[in-house]
């Protein structure tokens, strides 16, 4: 059937682990949108959701970094952080082995990538998952960029591997759901956390829901770094959920600077057409 | 300086629950078993997040680290700015390499 639903989150860890220490009304209305975006991907009737996400050395190390790595399991766990820390109790999440290594084989026709048969997902994954499929009932195929420790992988490539991906989705049977999941401009975990360049996110949310490829991929990291600080590099899943949707144009339906979630927080979809 | 190092084995305890048994039962053979220097294996030892962030290690790896090991967010941000102001600017690693 192919790809069925398309979107974007944020997923700092403190959405979850300092809920109680954020503007109340604007945690609420954060919420509320996240349940609509669960409440979506419910309707488009997934049977299977693609998380493309930028881990924080939870699971890749600089001994043998991949530049996009996807899971092939049929399970997965999460999170690592401490569960009062992050809010979030530790669960297994399922997965779907046979239709990982049917996407991979396709999407490596296209593009290197490297698999992993065991994943511990960190807040990365598991604050999504959290509003998204509470119940952890819908199989889950994670999807890491590096966007931690550089050198990362360029732009153009996250957006090529997005068109790989939309393609490996279209030639499955499956409905397949697909969300992209980072920060725009952060300092997270850093002296400068709490610091949002609204402006910047803006301007990079206008191109990302009218899906200007040229601008998108024109964002060099340098840029980035100072503008956005080091979180903007995972503008990287915003881009490959652009290529999976080449095309099309989409909706930002939540986006607020909320300090003590060190994220503007966002939460935006693309049409499938 | 084995910045590399000090960033593998917080790692591991981040990651994995022995390991992260191990610093409190096994500290000594534990950081024997990575090549690093007096002050790092002294930064693990007090836990001083501050100066392990002078060093330069990732705050994502460092975030995780410091709440495994008690520390409240607003006084993880503390430490890191106390930090700052007492030992200057980060040395080594992303936040010191990249287009400063």
């Amino acid at each position: 059937m192919s790809l069925v639903f398309a979107g974007a989150c944020s997923h700092g860890p403190g959405i979850t682990g300092r809920a109680d220490r954020a503007d109340r009304a604007l945690r609420d209305s954060l919420y509320e949108s996240f349940d609509r975006l669960r409440r979506a991907i419910e309707e488009s009737k997934p049977d299977a959701l693609i998380i493309i996400g930028a881990e924080h050395f939870a699971n890749f190390f600089m001994d043998n970094m991949p530049a996009i790595c996807m899971g092939m399991a049929n399970s997965y766990t999460g999170p690592i952080e401490d569960e009062q820390w992050l809010g979030i109790k530790h669960a297994q999440v399922p997965g779907n082995e046979a239709l990982s290594e049917q996407l991979i084989r396709s999407i490596m026709r296209d593009i290197d990538l490297s698999y992993a048969q065991e994943w511990k997902f960190d807040h990365g994954i598991m604050v999504p998952l959290h509003f998204l499929t509470p119940e952890y009932d819908l199989p889950v195929i994670p999807v890491n960029i590096n966007c931690q420790g550089p050198p990362l992988i360029p732009l153009d490539r996250c957006y090529e591997f997005g068109r790989a991906l939309r393609r490996a989705c279209d030639e499955r049977p499956e409905r397949i759901a697909i969300i992209g999941t980072g920060g725009i401009s952060h300092w997270p975990a850093t002296p400068d956390s709490g610091r949002i360049n609204e402006p910047w996110d803006r301007e990079f949310l206008d191109h990302f829901v009218n899906n200007r490829r040229e601008k998108l991929i024109s964002y060099t990291d340098e840029q980035t770094y100072i503008n956005a600080g080091q979180g903007g590099f995972e503008i990287r899943t915003y881009i490959a959920i652009a290529g999976a949707t080449e095309g099309s144009t989409g909706e930002i339906w939540f986006y607020a600077p909320i300090p003590i979630f060190s994220v503007g927080c966002t939460i935006a979809t693309m049409n499938v057409e | 300086m084995s910045l590399y190092y000090v960033q593998k084995l917080l790692y591991l305890i981040n990651r994995e629950p022995h390991t992260r048994k191990r610093l409190d039962t096994d500290f000594d053979v534990l950081v024997s078993e990575y090549d690093l220097t007096t002050e790092e294996i002294s930064a693990l030892r007090e836990v001083d997040v501050g100066m392990l962030y002078i060093m330069g290690v990732n705050g994502q790896i460092l975030m995780h680290y410091a709440a495994h090991r008690g520390y409240e967010w607003n006084d993880y941000i503390a430490t890191l700015r106390r930090a700052l102001k007492e030992h200057g600017p980060v040395r080594a690693g992303l936040y010191a390499t990249i287009w400063d």
